[in-house]
């Protein structure tokens, strides 16, 4: 990462806790700890950091630091951290059923949601595909950090696979968010609910993220509605809804 | 189509979207909802010079198995590679959120999703992995309401990427000799790693690593079918009243069943490696036994879990 | 990418009492054709969305021909097309007009 983009985990951490917190590093990637927040108590943190792709193994750990904050109870929010790449791509971590350890992981944030601890994700570095998925988008609000990079794939990538040339796509990503990479884009169809601002402090933004209601439910599609990003998504989840609903 | 063609004899691999489905509920059972007359199609397709589906490629309804009232999905996996675009996706995330509200009401106790596809749709990427994450986030929410989301795999697509970890969020997975599941596809392994981490045109290489019967082996599958339509559906009726609840009991059963994999199996580089260890005959010959042959090999293997 | 549509005149009514249907994918070499019983009798209209461009005249030539062949009259049918040889195309219509004989 360059230094003039985005921010540091140590510069996050700062910014986020001036009342203090305590990190581990753990193997994988992995971090988990406490933050202190202002006007009192105390959040669970999680996160993968210094951009390690997601594999089995540190999947595998996130969920257990996970499953144990819902363990402890008392309704302890939980931030989990995202500096990361993609999945890992490796032939091992397929072979040991990739898909079941990130999906894990996803399931376990749910899981922690619907049992009363409140998650938030803080991107603040890059998060592709898989990684991001099990990640940033398993939690209830996502924050990013501006200069974080989420994608899908990046442009050069959808070229080959699709057999477009770069500039007609470069050209075709100005003029829709339905598919380019980057942190406007995924802000556009409701991914993320939030860019913070690194030069003010983070920890206001995140104390006035905490002030707000929790999401009783997934509402990213009527944001990405609102904000003209996905037109059709909301209304055509809504309508099937209806229909399934009504035919039992 | 012949006229004497019977559903539940067709195979599931050769049969479309539709096809699927009409084989493995009851017969004239099937209403769809948002179907190909409302024309609920791509608007991003266009722009890359791509036609579009009429039910962009994901088929919703209600039917009834065995007499037991369910909803459905079906990927056409042979439109776009199957892939989760935005109208796809939204159909998808709302049929899910629809077995959810009629849960408490006496509504269907079971979603069935015939997933089939490579993953994100490109051209849509962004709104395309969103309905992934809204996916899970619904599939959670109905089985937190106590509808079982049975997972049926194995067609041209697979269930990769996106797919793949959605497949892994359902109460129970049922997978073919075809299916494949996994996140990454094999192509972006070998361009990012280099062929020898993964040589993708190695078809048998490719099974090895992500085909049903791996799957099944490892745990990566609950139950294994022979590839007609009729034994999907018999794996779904089954399957459906023995899904396991979304709680913690489940998830830390979940947590220790894939760490025990980790720790015996952590070191394999290649199926055959795994198959040793477990100590299951002729490691090397998996892919070549009958259906019938690995069937009664896998069962010995069957670990019955409580977890997912 | 074409749109175009092909309008039939004079035609003998479809039999059968089926409302709606829908065969073939929108996948290379295959076409997805939704046939909808909306119109007058006598009347029938083909519309094709093909990103395969140019070949208007072959179209129009085995949909005239299809017209001939079947009775399609009250039909609407939809194509998209994943660039489909003529014969294909040909198949698929007139599996379609089959599937409509069915009883609503």
């Amino acid at each position: 990462m360059t230094l003039d983009e985005g921010m540091t985990l140590d510069d996050v951490l700062a910014s986020l806790f001036p009342g203090g917190h305590a990190l581990e590093r753990g193997p994988f990637g992995t971090v988990h700890g406490t933050g202190r927040l202002e006007g009192g108590g105390q959040i669970a943190l999680v996160g993968i950091v210094d951009r390690t792709p997601l594999g089995v193994d540190g999947a595998l750990l996130l969920a257990s630091r996970v499953l144990a904050v819902i363990d402890k109870g008392g309704g302890v929010p939980i931030m989990m951290l995202v500096d990361t790449a993609s999945q890992s791509m490796t032939r091992r971590d397929e072979l040991l059923g990739l898909n079941e350890y990130l999906a894990h992981l996803s399931k376990s944030l749910a899981l922690a949601a619907a049992r009363g601890h409140r998650t938030v994700g803080v991107l603040y570095g890059r998060a592709a595909a898989g990684a991001f998925i099990a990640t940033a988008l398993s939690t209830q609000v996502l924050a990013a950090v501006r200069g974080a990079e989420p994608s899908v794939m990046d442009l050069p990538s959808i070229a080959r696979v699709t057999k477009l040339p770069l500039d007609q796509l470069e050209r075709l990503a100005q003029s829709t968010p339905i598919f380019a990479p980057g942190l406007d884009p995924m802000v556009a169809v409701g991914a993320v609910a939030q860019i913070w601002d690194a030069s003010k402090p983070l920890a206001e933004q995140l104390a006035a993220l905490l002030r707000q209601s929790v999401e009783a439910r997934d509402r990213r599609d009527e944001i990405g509605l609102a904000r003209k990003g996905r037109l059709l998504a909301a209304g055509i989840a809504q309508r099937v809804a209806k229909e399934a609903a009504a035919g039992a | 189509m012949s006229i004497s063609w019977r559903p539940h004899e067709a195979d599931w691999y050769e049969a479309s979207a539709r096809e699927r489905i009409a084989g493995l509920v009851d017969p004239d059972s099937f209403v769809e909802f948002l179907g190909p007359d409302q024309r609920a199609m791509s608007p991003h397709l266009a722009q890359f010079n791509l036609t579009g589906a009429f039910d962009d490629g994901l088929i919703v309804g209600r039917g009834t198995l065995d007499g037991q009232a369910v909803l459905l999905a079906a990927q056409e996996g042979r439109f776009l590679g199957g892939a989760f675009g935005e109208v796809h996706g939204a159909k998808l995330v709302g049929l899910l959120r629809g077995a959810r509200a009629a849960a408490g009401t006496g509504g269907p106790k079971c979603v069935l999703l015939l997933l089939d596809t490579g993953g994100v749709r490109l051209q849509e990427a962004n709104a395309g992995e969103l309905s992934i994450s809204e996916t899970i986030r619904a599939i959670v929410e109905a089985r937190l309401a106590g509808v079982a989301v049975v997972a049926l795999i194995g067609g041209r697509s697979g269930a990769f990427g996106g797919g793949g970890i959605i497949t892994a969020c359902c109460s129970r997975i049922v997978v073919s000799q075809h299916a494949r599941v996994s996140v990454s596809g094999p192509e972006v392994i070998e361009t990012n790693k280099g062929v020898e981490e993964f040589d993708s045109k190695d078809r048998a290489l490719v099974w090895r690593i992500t085909g049903g019967r791996t799957r099944t082996l490892t745990g990566g599958a609950d139950r294994y079918v022979k590839g007609r339509i009729r034994d999907f559906r018999q794996a779904a009726i089954e399957l459906m009243t023995q899904a396991p609840p979304f709680t913690f009991e489940t998830l830390a059963a979940e947590q220790r069943r894939l760490a025990e994999r980790l720790q015996e199996y952590g070191e394999c580089r290649d199926a055959p490696q795994l198959w040793r260890k477990s100590g299951l005959p002729e490691p090397e010959r998996i892919a070549e036994l009958s259906d019938d042959a690995f069937l009664a090999m896998a069962r010995t293997k069957e670990c019955k879990h409580d977890a997912r | 990418m074409e749109k175009f549509e092909v309008k039939g005149t004079n035609r003998r009514r479809a039999p059968g009492g089926r409302r709606q249907t829908i065969t073939g994918v929108n996948a290379s070499g295959n076409l997805e054709v939704m046939i909808e019983r909306v119109l007058p009798d006598s009347e029938c209209l083909v519309e094709v969305t093909t990103a395969v461009t140019g070949f208007r005249d072959i179209w129009y030539a085995v949909i005239e021909e299809f017209f001939e062949r079947s009775a399609p009259g009250g039909l609407r049918f939809s194509i998209n097309d994943g660039g489909a040889r003529p014969d294909t195309v040909m198949l698929r219509l007139m599996q379609g007009v089959r599937l409509m004989e069915a009883p609503p």
